[in-house]
């Protein structure tokens, strides 16, 4: 919502300066976006320096000018002036300025084989002179000024307001002028009496069709006979460009300036083109008509439309048509006053996709009573710069409006506001606002003013009184320390705790959107269906995200193209599932690419691997407070994995899903998505399926027991089936004998010479302890020689001699 | 007596010449052997007459003593010379690079909210979650913005449907409906999380990071909340001195409805917070609307309180100096290195939030 002060104070008299109004206006409510000049197209001319000049190679009498117009780079003007030369300071037209003198509009352009980028202006040019010699020379004063504007704005300062939705009555100037009378900044002027002559009724027949979901209440009109329409006296032209609009004709800018001064639409037909009468009624499909924007529409049905006896003249309260619009010639006018109702306002705008001025205020509420007053307005100033007579008004109405009530219980203020201020205040300020009071012993009973048709509670009457007063009375309370539960929850403290713990293990965190490519999430989408967002931002970010590594491997790539080699990232947010609330999973994704070391004086180069992986997915699950002894590996991941390379980790054998898989990401998608890395690998780790333990962690830990007698270790190496497994293998040890068996450690494996060829070797460490006694060589024999055969029975294993 | 002392010059000689561990453990033999010369001077004590041997037996254990104390510091000596010149031979350049250490980081956004967390929770305040995707009723209906208002506009939507009833999420106040319908007041909750609106330029991303707060109770006023909201932007600024203006706006679930601006300058093209006389936006609140409460079945006239929404990667983004809020999400590697935090880095109450 655009003004000026100066149209402000023709409805609000009042001392303060402008400074004082704009803070007035942010407090009570109307929030000022900006109060700056209009913009002017003197804008266009800045001081400049002619930093280098030159002889133009083509052409005896121009020169090649490097000007620097306080950009970071100068510009290459073409310039005819004899005194265009290195060190002048002067007057630069870049393209798109238009010069004073002869309206001309710049635009870059080849003199004789150079492009000149805008113009150095002469005094005539500018018309400050009439020296038309050479350009302007300004003195060496300017050298602070080069890249601002020559010219002092001589435009009005404009006021722009963003005026919340509730708020339909400030999108006019004088129901600005009215909230800052009622916060007591000035007092809100009378609005002149007419001295409008109306001999003649309005004869064109108005009808309103009473049908279902008819979206017009009220139409109000009135005829203008002889007007003869002109281009707008320059007061009214100032007005209209200061609001950033264009002068179009008097008639059309006198209801654009009604509109913005008291928020009041109106429109204006050529009366000789409407056939024989005007009929407001629903359309049908199909029905079609062109609009003031030029553009046809072909409509649906029930859209409220003003109609005639040949069709479809406009869409009420949203736009006018061609077929009766005003011009120029037009001699006799029908000027509408209505009430829309915004919901139908709404719903016709939105399937027709047309936003104007009109439809932005209808749909917000029009005050139902501004029809005359509207209507009084727009003919006084018709008749004055148009001349003509003016009808008598028809109004035309379906149902007398009636005025909305609400009890106030006084009391409320405080409740809400915590402070308090005397009833005799409050009555002040609500009836400034238009508010009409019977005043009781603990309440008010309000008539709502009309204009209001955001206000239907109470609390909506604490609000008015409590921002006409001030926020700043508002006390500020020390925040009390209660607390009625923890803060985080079991799944919280898991989330900040795995977040930190993949992060310190080198890992950077990172957050992508939680739509992504399809193309991409379908080499990641597994079994779930793919959800499409239906208006996605752009193509390749369509669906969401079935996991994390869609995005996670798009910006790995984006990282390796930029010459990173290795790299790890992670992100712990949101996969989805399906499309209704909650059915999605807390997962984080993790990928890391490249060596594990690379130019390492040390250390050989070697490639990360699917047990880098493992030890990631690993230590995170056991740093979050489970046991790495009773989590269970299984061989099988995801296809997005290697299929041979990659696990999946339960927490216990009963357990239906895995907490993690981990493993090198299948080779078919590196290649795919062509990411030219020597290796990568990644682990995914399921938040939701980390099962509620019974106690809590400090709770878990049994006695402290230790056992001080001597420890022996043993190694052994058996050959065995190549399919079976390591963790077999420590499976049947350990439960050979629990309470001596204390750890089992693989530390070889091999395969190849001296190995059938179906068969490795596995070579393991044992360490056997009692906790009763330091054992003999005889209770070690036995221990050992019970290993050998329980494994060589168990899994067909032999000892290898 | 002289023939005892002359083995002890005649040794002690002997010993300061330059020797070696071999050769002081040959002396040592010689003298302490089982047939050494001192031993066998023990041997003799026997013989001495009584008179005489209370001397002699003192006089050779001194001598005993001082022989064996310079065997001992001997050898001592010979070993620091032998481990330091072997020492010597291993020094390495100890400028060469040390071994490989991954330093891994957090994303700020992740910083912000464990501050945020950090400080509500130093009032009393819980954590509360909702999906992100979300119907419409709660997105937008139970939240007094029915279809017809144009204050949706304000809000670009995702949809997944074609008849608009699931969507993403457009603020983190769905999350408010859901605490209050599941549960009975009172209330204190934030809830941050993933916000989406189908908008894109420079200034705005399609998804971003909000704050919700909620405090509903029999009698949480105006107050409380402007009381609520100084404490955390000064906690979470790190300031003592705090600006800050509550502005009246709209939102149609809260009534009256405010905008809170901060005082802030500008000095050497940093912001500084808290100071200057230029005003930033930077949250919206209110006291929550009766309909809103009346839609997730709490009584307005007993139970009353506020709410906020306040934009955490914008907060990130002053507290840090980050300029750009689409770099937030691209994962580049040099911005994550950049602005990112160690994760040891835990931002709690009795450490400070940052360091």
């Amino acid at each position: 919502m655009k003004f000026t002060i100066d149209w402000l104070k023709q409805h609000l008299d009042t001392d303060l300066n402008d400074k004082e109004i704009i803070n007035n206006l942010t407090n009570v409510g109307l929030e000022v976006e900006s109060f700056e000049n209009a913009p002017s197209e003197l804008d266009d001319f800045i001081v400049a320096k002619i930093i280098n000049a030159q002889q133009h190679p083509n052409a005896d009498r121009l020169r090649v000018c490097d000007v620097d117009i306080g950009k970071s780079e100068t510009v290459k003007v073409v310039c005819g002036a004899p005194n265009a030369k290195k060190g002048l300071f002067t007057v630069y037209a870049g393209p798109g300025a238009i010069i004073p003198k002869n309206q001309m509009k710049l635009s870059i352009s080849k003199i004789r084989g150079v492009t000149s980028y805008g113009m150095l202006c002469s005094e005539a040019e500018l018309k400050l002179s009439d020296d038309s010699e050479g350009i302007t020379e300004l003195s060496e004063k300017y050298k602070e000024k080069i890249g601002k504007k020559y010219f002092d704005s001589k435009t009005p300062k404009v006021v722009d307001l963003s005026i919340t939705p509730n708020r339909p009555d400030c999108l006019g100037v004088r129901g600005i002028a009215r909230d800052l009378a009622a916060a007591g900044i000035g007092s809100l002027k009378k609005i002149k009496d007419s001295k409008l002559n109306q001999n003649f009724d309005q004869d064109l027949k108005v009808t309103i069709k009473k049908e279902k979901k008819q979206g017009c209440t009220i139409f109000g009109s009135c005829l203008i006979r002889g007007v003869s329409n002109k281009e707008s006296p320059q007061w009214l032209k100032d007005k209209i460009v200061s609001l950033g609009q264009k002068p179009i004709s008097a008639i059309v800018d006198i209801t654009n300036y009604v509109m913005i001064d008291l928020n009041r639409p109106l429109h204006a037909y050529d009366a000789d083109k409407v056939s024989k009468e005007i009929i407001v009624r629903n359309s049908k499909k199909g029905e079609t008509f062109e609009a003031l924007d030029n553009k046809k529409y072909s409509l649906d049905d029930n859209m409220c439309v003003i109609s005639d006896h040949s069709g479809v003249l406009g869409l009420g309260g949203i736009i006018g048509g061609t077929r009766s619009g005003t011009e120029l010639e037009t001699k006799n006018i029908l000027l509408e006053s209505a009430y829309f109702l915004p919901r139908s306002i709404r719903k016709t705008s939105k399937l027709l996709n047309i936003d104007t001025d009109a439809k932005f205020r209808f749909e917000r509420g029009i005050d139902p009573k501004s029809i005359e007053a509207g209507l009084i307005k727009a003919a006084d100033l018709i008749k004055e710069v148009c001349g003509g007579e003016v009808s008598k008004f028809d109004i035309q109405r379906l149902e007398e409006e009636k005025t909305n009530k609400v009890k106030f219980e006084i009391f409320l203020f405080e409740k809400i506001t915590g402070f308090k201020i005397e009833k005799k205040e409050i009555i002040k300020i609500i009836s400034n606002l238009g508010f009409k009071i019977n005043e009781n012993k603990e309440s008010l009973d309000l008539e709502i003013p009309s204009w209001r048709p955001d206000i239907t509670q109470p609390i909506d009457i604490v609000e008015e009184i409590v921002r006409i007063k001030g926020y700043e009375y508002i006390q500020t309370l020390t925040p009390e320390k209660s607390r009625l539960k923890p803060t985080l929850n079991r799944q919280q403290k898991l989330f900040h705790f795995l977040q930190r713990s993949v992060a310190s293990k080198g890992f950077y965190e990172t957050i992508t959107w939680s739509f992504t490519d399809s193309k991409i999430n379908n080499l990641f989408r597994e079994k779930y269906n793919e959800i499409k967002i239906v208006n996605p931002i752009s193509s390749d970010l369509n669906v969401l995200r079935n996991s994390i590594f869609p995005n996670l491997i798009f910006y790995l790539k984006k990282n390796i193209d930029r010459g990173f080699k290795d790299l790890s990232f992670f992100e712990i947010g949101p996969v989805f599932s399906g499309t209704k609330p909650g059915e999605q999973l807390t997962v984080i994704g993790a990928l890391q690419a490249g060596k594990y070391f690379r130019l390492n004086w040390q250390e050989t180069e070697r490639n990360v691997d699917v047990f880098d992986a493992k030890r990631d997915t690993i230590q995170t699950i056991v740093e979050a407070g489970f046991s790495k002894n009773k989590l269970i590996i299984k061989d099988q991941a995801p296809s997005y994995y290697h299929p041979g390379k990659s696990g999946s980790v339960f927490l216990s054998t009963e357990e239906d899903k895995p907490i993690a898989f981990f493993g090198e990401i299948h080779p078919n998608i590196v290649k795919k998505l062509d990411i030219k890395t020597d290796a990568l690998i990644g682990f995914e780790i399921y938040l939701d399926y980390f099962k509620e333990t019974k106690k809590k962690l400090k709770d878990q830990k049994s006695q402290f027991e230790y056992s001080d007698y001597q420890k022996s270790e043993r190694d052994f190496a058996f050959v065995i089936d190549k399919k079976i497994k390591a963790q077999d293998l420590i499976d049947i040890i350990v439960s050979i004998d629990k309470d001596l068996i204390k750890n089992v450690k693989v530390f070889d494996v091999y395969e190849g010479e001296n190995i059938p060829k179906d068969k490795k070797s596995i070579a393991l460490n044992v360490t056997v302890q009692s906790s009763e006694k330091t054992l003999n060589e005889k209770d070690l024999e036995k221990i050992n020689n019970l290993i050998i055969s329980t494994v060589e029975s168990k899994s067909g294993a032999k000892i290898r001699s | 007596m002289s023939d005892i002392k002359k083995i002890k010059d005649e040794y002690l000689n002997k010993l300061d010449k330059d020797q070696n561990i071999e050769s002081i453990n040959q002396i040592k033999t010689e003298l302490f052997g089982k047939n050494g010369i001192v031993s066998n001077e023990f041997k003799k004590l026997g013989s001495v007459s009584q008179e005489e041997r209370k001397k002699f037996a003192s006089d050779l254990n001194f001598i005993k003593e001082e022989l064996q104390n310079k065997i001992t510091s001997k050898i001592e000596e010979i070993e620091t010379k032998e481990i330091n010149l072997k020492l010597e031979n291993e020094k390495v350049d100890v400028t060469l690079p040390e071994r490989d250490f991954k330093q891994g980081k957090i994303h700020p956004v992740s910083q912000v909210i464990d501050e945020i967390s950090s400080i509500f929770s130093e009032i009393g305040f819980s954590v509360e979650e909702g999906p992100d995707v979300e119907n419409e009723y709660n997105n937008f209906s139970a939240l007094n913005t029915p279809d017809n208002h144009p204050a949706r506009d304000m809000h670009d939507t995702f949809y997944l449907d074609e008849k608009k009833e699931l969507l993403l999420r457009t603020h983190t106040s769905p999350v408010q409906v859901r605490t209050m319908l599941k549960g009975k007041p009172p209330f204190k909750i934030i809830a941050p999380g993933r916000t989406y609106r189908s908008d894109s330029d420079q200034t705005h991303a399609p998804m971003f990071h909000q704050v919700e707060g909620l405090h509903i109770d029999k009698d949480i006023n105006m107050g409380h909340l402007k009381g609520c909201l100084n404490y955390f932007i000064k906690e979470f600024f790190e300031v003592d001195k705090l600006k800050m203006r509550f502005r009246p706006s709209h939102f149609p679930f809260t009534e009256p409805s405010a905008e809170v601006d901060i005082g802030y300058e500008i000095k050497d093209g940093k912001i500084i917070i808290g100071e200057g006389d230029k005003w930033l936006e930077i949250l919206g609140c209110g006291m929550v609307h009766p309909n809103v409460l009346k839609n997730v079945n709490v009584d307005p006239s007993k139970f009353q309180g506020y709410a906020f929404g306040i934009g955490i990667d914008r907060l990130g983004m002053l507290k840090y100096g980050i300029n750009d809020l689409r770099a937030f999400f691209e994962t580049d590697y040099r911005w994550l290195s950049h602005f990112g935090f160690d994760p040891l880095d835990v931002p709690s109450s009795y450490r400070g939030l940052s360091r």
